[in-house]
């Protein structure tokens, strides 16, 4: 008996210098610079906002700090659908003026490896811009880097909330160097394939609300190739 | 004592390591997809939306009604050109299994056409491109530009039609005949 009340303890103890490892692992770093912007492709950048009130719509299954906006729209309630969440967003340009709308879609991976410092996400984009076209974005986001520094700081503060300043490239995949694969729909985009990559720039985020000063930039290669 | 305790310690560092790795982090519900089986190899797989209980949201367009009513869509120039739609995807036994946008575009000086983007949680995305006008029976077909995961090496027709349709009910019915694309012989 005596045995089992030091090793009980020990055990607890064990797993939670694990898990301690795992959050302040050293060898995980921040994503920052990618190939892409490194390159001398010329390259296009659309911002956005996930904060629920500058966008034009957000749903998820309604247990995310970001709620489901505006006033009315369905939650993605249904098992096929509960860890999926949706964005419609205006896109600007960098001078900010406005030049399309952007849908995403992003559902938890099943490729997710906490044990390797990957919270990944399957995410799409379905981007309609009215002076050049429409484009699709399909990449795999690895959103560890963005829990830790913003989203569990927050939830471990004891008011709830983050204040900083964070920035980081969300984008891992499936392209080889950790970029999206763009593909062109209609317009000056039709048989365009590119790579993007998509980064998030955070200011605030609570835990009642989500995200509350974030921006999200698209920086898409305008070195097109024909799709065949 | 001591000893029996750091052994604990070792046993919660491997019993801790041995969850995360054999457990998954994430688990998609899935559904059977219902396909069938086309005479090329390939298969055709049917799904559909049901209205208006399906559709999340739409932008404003002619006399149509904007879903939810509190939507504020961008007033700029071009913006209010598209028709945007969101929608709950469901598979043939009415279950829902996504969601998908429909974006009908009037580009300036090109063709308007109509854009599907079916998202599956747990199979992968369709991003398929459709002619504007369909033909007699009001079907209209095109084709999938691009895919993902599951969709990834797959090419094929998408073919979309509203049934039952009145102004506000109805069911748009969406049809996807992909198949792999062919190796060469050695």
């Amino acid at each position: 008996m005596k045995y089992l009340i030091a090793l009980l303890p020990g055990m607890l103890v064990g797993a939670a210098l694990f898990l301690m490892l795992l959050y302040h692992n050293p060898f995980v770093g921040n994503p920052t610079v990618s190939p892409l912007l490194v390159s001398d492709q010329q390259l296009i950048e659309l911002s956005y906002s996930p904060v629920p009130a500058e966008s034009i719509a957000v749903t998820n299954n309604g247990e995310a700090p970001a709620q489901p906006s505006p006033d009315g729209i369905d939650e993605l309630w249904e098992p096929g659908v509960r860890k999926t969440r949706v964005l419609v967003t205006p896109l600007a340009d960098v001078r900010g003026d406005l030049v399309g709308i952007g849908i995403k879609f992003s559902s938890d991976s099943e490729t997710t490896r906490l044990l390797n410092a990957e919270a990944m996400v399957d995410s799409v984009w379905h981007i309609w811009m009215p002076e050049r076209g429409s484009l699709f974005i399909d990449q795999t986001e690895n959103l560890w880097p963005y829990l830790r520094h913003v989203v569990m700081p927050a939830r471990l503060s004891s008011s709830d909330n983050w204040r900083g300043t964070w920035f980081g490239t969300t984008t891992a995949g499936p392209g080889a160097l950790g970029t999206a694969r763009v593909t062109g729909g209609s317009g000056q985009f039709a048989g365009f394939v590119s790579e993007a990559i998509e980064s998030v720039n955070a200011g605030a985020w609570t835990v009642d609300g989500g995200p509350a000063a974030l921006n999200g930039t698209l920086t898409i290669a305008l070195s097109a190739q024909t799709a065949d | 004592m001591i000893r029996t305790f750091s052994i604990g310690i070792l046993l919660g560092i491997a019993l801790a390591a041995g969850l995360l790795y054999f457990i998954p982090a994430v688990d998609q519900h899935r559904e059977a997809s219902m396909i069938s089986v086309l005479p090329n190899g390939g298969n055709a797989e049917t799904f559909h939306i049901n209205l208006p209980e399906d559709q999340l949201l739409s932008s404003p367009s002619g006399t149509g009604e904007v879903i939810p009513g509190g939507l504020e869509w961008p007033q700029e120039s071009g913006l209010a050109d598209a028709q945007t739609g969101l929608y709950k995807l469901r598979n043939r036994n009415d279950i829902v299994v996504g969601v998908a946008s429909r974006v009908t575009t009037a580009d300036s000086g090109n063709d308007s056409a109509v854009e599907w983007t079916l998202h599956l949680p747990a199979r992968g995305s369709i991003y398929a491109m459709l002619q504007s006008t369909g033909d007699a029976s009001g079907v209209r077909a095109g084709s999938m530009l691009a895919g993902t995961r599951e969709f990834a090496n797959l090419h094929g027709s998408v073919r979309e039609s509203f049934l039952d349709a009145t102004d506000e009910t109805g069911r748009i019915e969406l049809v996807a005949a992909l198949a792999g694309h062919l190796e060469e012989a050695p």
